[in-house]
C-alpha cells in the first residue's frame, strides 16, 4: 500500500523511536500536522520556533537520544536557526523538519519561501532537500544516523509541501551506505600505547575534559582513569557534570570563569591530555601562554578540533567509551610503572592543593542584599541530587557553573559554544518534557528571560513543573561587567530600566510567582517554590553590580586573572 | 605555501556550495577550482588549489573529508603529479605585431583559434608557469581579454584514484 509522503515521514520517526516531537504548525506542514492526529509521537505547541528547536535540544541533551523539532517554511524556518547554531556548537544530535514551498515554487520567492537548506549549511552537520518522495525515508533514515554518529550534531530536512502529498511504497531502510561519510570509532592502538607512555613519564599531568564526555556517557570511566592516573582534571562548561567537583581530583572549570586552581594547574602542567574538548578561545585564554610547558594529548572524536587552535604532541581520533577503558588497561598492565608514576606526582597534586586552598571558591556575604551566589548554593541545597538546570546565558550561567555542585552526569544544561541567551526556558520546558517527575530548574537573569519568556504558556498548558529562577539585576550584567572593568563604567544600553513584575507575568499565564529581596527570604521563597505544583517563577532581587570572578579578561592568558573587583 | 588538492565528490546538487561555503566560512583562500564529472557519472572531480602553512592545510583536508558529500580528498603536495592548465587569450594584432604574435604561439605550441583583421584568440595548455611566461610575453602586444581553467591534476605512476578505496 502506497503512503503520503507525509505519513511515511511520521512513520520513520516512530521507527527511530521518537516518542516526543516539538514544534508549530504552518501552511508548509499541515499535512504533516494533519497526520499527527493518527500518529502515536506526542507533539509540544511551543509559542515560538526557536523554543521548539531549544526544546528538543535540551531533551536530547538530558536523554541522549535525538531531539526533533517541526518548522513551516519561510519566517517558522528562519526562526528556528538560532536554535539550530546552538546544538551545532554544542554537537547536540537533533532532526529539524521544515516544510518547504511545493517544489515547482522552488526559486520563485513563493510565499512563505526561504532557501533553508543555503541558510542552514553552516550551522548543520548535513542537511537535505527532498525533491522525490520516493527518496523521504531513505533521507530520514541517514539524517538519524548522520545526527548521533561520529561527533553528534544537527540534521536538517527541508520536505516541499508537494513531496509530503506525494505517495509512495514506504520501506524504511535497514542500514545507511554513505560512502562518504565514516566516522572513526575505534582509536589507532599505537596512539594508545604513546599516550599511555607520556602518561606515565608525566610529573604534572592535567586531566581536561569536555562536552565529549557528557554527550559519550562516560562519567565511570573517566573516574576510572583519573584515579588510576591521581591526576587532577577540570573540565570545561559542557564537561562539568561528568566529573562531580566534589571528588579530590576535581580542580572545577577552567578557562575565563574558571577556578584560580584549575587555571593554575593548567598553565603549570607538563602533561596535558584533552578529552572531548575542543581548546575554545573561552577556555585557551591567549593561546601563546595556554599550557606553555605541557605536552598534549588530544583525544577527539572530530579529526578538525585537532590541531585546530593549539599545537598538539599527541592526536588521538576516536570515542571516549572505547578510548578510556584501553587507556586504563594500558595503564594498569605496566603496575610498576603506574605505581611510581602516582608516586612522582604526589607533589604536584600536594602543589594543587595548596592553590585550591590559597584561593577557593568565594564570595563576599551581606545582610543587606541578595548575593545571586548565595541563591545558587542554596538551590543546590534545598533541590534534588538528580535535579535539571538550564540556564540562558550570562552572569547567572557562570555562577551556576561555580557554585552550583552538580553530582550527576546530564543534569546541567547550558549553551556553551554559541551562548544563546533565551535558551534556558525552552530547554527546560524540553528537560521536564523528557522527565516530567525530575526537579527542572532554569536559572535566568531578568535579561536572558525575556527572550522567550512567551513559553511560559507552553509550560502551563502541558503542565510541565519547570522552577524558573530569575536573578534580577535590572541589568544585562555580564555587558555591564565588562563595561566597568573595560570601558570605564560607561554603562551604555546594559541598564534594563523597566522594572517588570515578574510575579503578575507568571500569574498571567497561570503559573504562581514568588519574590525575595532580602538574604534571609531566599531559603524561603526556594521551599515555596519546590513545594508549589506547576510552573513557578522565583525572582530573586540580587545585588546590582556583583561581578563574576575570577575572570581571565579576553586576550590574557591564564594565569593573568582578575580574583577581586 | 600553494597547494593542489583534488576532492572526488557525490555529483548531486548543492556539492558546490558546501565545498566553496567551507572556504570561504573559515577564512580560507581558493585561488582557483575546476569541476567536472568522472568516469562514474555519479562522482565528480575538483581540483583546488589553494595557500596556506601546513596547519591551514591540514585543517582544509580534515574539513573537507568532514563533508557529508565528499568522498577522497588528495592532497598532491608530497607525492609526483601533472599539473595542466588552459588558457584562452584575446589579442590585438596589428600589422606590425602579427607575425610576433605567431612565434610566440608558435614557441608555446598554443593554437590561434580565431582570427580578424584586428586581433588573434589563441589557445594554449601547459603547467600554470608556463601560461604565466606566455602571458608575460603577449603582454607589451596588448591582451585584450584572458580566460583561464585553473590547472587540473593527476598523479603520476600506475595507481589511479577513482572512489573511496
Amino acid at each position: 500500500m502506497k503512503k503520503t509522503g507525509s505519513q511515511i515521514l511520521l512513520e520513520c520517526l516512530a521507527l527511530e523511536g521518537v516518542e516526543t516531537v516539538f514544534g508549530y504548525p504552518g501552511g508548509t506542514v499541515i499535512n504533516i500536522y494533519d497526520d499527527l492526529m493518527d500518529s502515536p509521537i506526542h507533539h509540544i505547541l511551543t509559542r515560538h520556533e526557536q523554543a521548539a528547536v531549544h526544546a528538543a535540544d535540551a531533551y536530547s541533551r538530558v536523554t541522549g537520544k535525538v531531539g526533533v523539532a517541526i518548522a513551516t517554511s519561510g519566517p517558522g524556518a528562519t526562526n528556528t536557526i538560532t536554535g539550530i547554531a546552538t546544538a551545532y556548537m554544542d554537537s547536540i544530535p537533533m532532526v529539524i523538519i521544515t516544510g518547504q514551498v511545493p517544489t515547482p515554487l522552488i526559486g520563485n520567492d513563493a510565499f512563505q519561501e526561504a532557501d533553508m537548506v543555503g541558510i542552514t549549511r553552516p550551522i548543520t552537520k548535513h542537511n537535505y532537500l527532498v525533491r522525490d518522495v520516493k527518496d523521504l525515508a531513505r533521507i530520514v533514515k541517514e539524517a538519524f544516523y548522520i545526527a548521533r554518529s561520529g561527533r553528534p550534531g544537527p540534521v536538517l530536512v527541508d520536505l516541499p509541501k508537494d513531496v509530503q502529498m506525494a505517495t509512495a511504497v514506504f520501506e524504511y531502510p535497514e542500514t545507511v551506505e554513505l560512502r562518504g561519510y565514516k566516522p572513526t570509532t575505534a582509536a589507532n592502538p599505537r596512539q594508545l600505547e604513546k599516550a599511555v607512555d607520556m602518561i606515565l613519564q608525566a610529573r604534572k599531568p592535567v586531566i581536561y575534559v569536555g562536552g565529549g564526555a557528557t554527550l559519550s556517557d562516560v562519567s565511570e570511566d573517566l573516574k576510572a582513569f583519573a584515579e588510576a592516573i591521581q591526576a587532577p582534571l577540570t573540565t570545561t562548561l559542557m564537561g562539568m557534570a561528568s566529573f562531580p567537583k566534589q571528588h579530590p581530583l576535581s580542580v572545577g572549570m577552567l578557562g575565563m570563569h574558571g577556578t584560580f586552581y584549575a587555571n593554575m594547574a593548567v598553565t603549570n602542567a607538563d602533561l596535558l591530555i584533552a578529552l572531548g574538548a575542543r581548546f575554545d578561545d573561552r577556555v585557551t585564554g591567549k593561546i601563546a601562554t595556554f599550557a606553555p610547558h605541557a605536552k598534549i594529548i588530544h583525544v577527539d572524536v572530530d579529526p578538525t578540533s585537532i590541531k585546530k587552535n593549539v599545537r598538539v604532541d599527541l592526536p588521538v581520533v576516536g570515542v571516549l567509551p572505547d578510548v578510556l577503558p584501553r587507556l586504563v588497561e594500558g595503564l594498569q598492565s605496566q603496575p610498576e610503572r603506574l605505581a611510581e608514576a602516582v608516586e612522582a606526582t604526589q607533589g604536584w597534586r600536594d602543589q594543587v592543593e595548596e592553590w585550591k586552598q590559597q584561593h577557593p571558591m568565594a564570595y563576599k556575604k551581606t545582610k543587606s542584599t541578595i548575593k545571586p551566589q548565595y541563591v545558587i548554593e542554596k538551590l543546590r541545597e534545598l533541590s534534588d541530587d538528580d535535579a535539571i538546570v538550564t540556564t540562558e546565558v550570562g552572569q547567572h550561567q557562570m555562577w551556576t557553573a561555580q557554585f552550583f555542585d552538580f553530582t550527576q552526569p546530564r543534569t546541567f544544561v547550558t549553551s556553551g559554544g554559541l551562548g544563546t541567551m533565551g535558551f534556558g526556558l525552552p530547554a527546560a520546558l524540553g528537560a521536564q518534557a523528557a522527565f516530567p517527575k525530575r526537579q527542572v530548574i532554569d536559572v535566568s537573569g531578568d535579561g536572558s528571560f525575556q527572550m522567550n519568556s512567551q513559553e511560559l504558556a507552553t509550560l502551563v498548558q502541558y503542565r510541565l513543573p519547570v522552577k524558573i529562577v530569575i536573578l534580577n539585576n535590572n541589568f544585562l550584567g555580564m555587558v555591564r561587567q565588562w563595561q566597568q572593568l573595560f570601558f570605564d563604567k560607561r554603562y551604555s544600553q546594559t541598564c534594563l530600566e523597566l522594572p517588570i513584575d515578574f510575579i503578575k507575568l507568571a500569574e498571567a499565564y497561570g503559573a504562581k510567582g514568588f519574590q525575595a529581596t532580602k538574604p534571609e527570604e531566599v531559603e524561603d521563597v526556594i521551599r515555596q517554590g519546590f513545594a508549589t505544583p506547576g510552573p513557578v517563577i522565583m525572582e530573586f532581587k540580587i545585588a546590582r553590580e556583583e561581578n563574576v570572578l575570577p575572570m581571565v579578561p579576553a586576550g590574557a592568558g591564564l594565569n593573568e586573572m582578575v580574583l577581586a573587583s | 605555501m600553494k597547494h593542489t588538492i583534488t576532492v572526488l565528490v557525490e555529483n548531486e546538487f548543492g556539492v558546490l556550495p558546501r565545498v566553496s561555503g567551507l572556504f570561504s566560512g573559515r577564512g580560507f583562500n581558493i585561488e582557483s577550482l575546476c569541476v567536472a564529472p568522472t568516469l562514474d557519472p555519479t562522482i565528480s572531480r575538483m581540483t583546488i588549489v589553494t595557500c596556506g602553512d601546513d596547519q591551514i592545510l591540514e585543517q582544509i583536508t580534515k574539513q573537507l573529508n568532514k563533508l557529508v558529500n565528499v568522498i577522497k580528498v588528495i592532497d598532491f603536495t608530497d607525492q609526483p603529479f601533472v599539473q595542466r592548465e588552459m588558457a584562452m587569450i584575446k589579442i590585438s594584432a596589428e600589422a606590425e605585431t602579427r607575425a610576433e604574435i605567431l612565434r610566440i604561439v608558435d614557441i608555446f605550441r598554443a593554437k590561434v583559434v580565431d582570427v580578424t583583421p584586428r586581433s588573434y584568440s589563441v589557445e594554449v595548455t601547459g603547467a600554470p608557469e608556463k601560461i604565466d611566461a606566455m602571458i608575460e610575453l603577449l603582454r607589451p602586444l596588448g591582451v585584450k581579454e584572458l580566460v583561464r581553467s585553473g590547472p587540473i591534476v593527476l598523479g603520476r605512476g600506475a595507481k589511479a584514484w577513482k572512489s573511496a578505496e
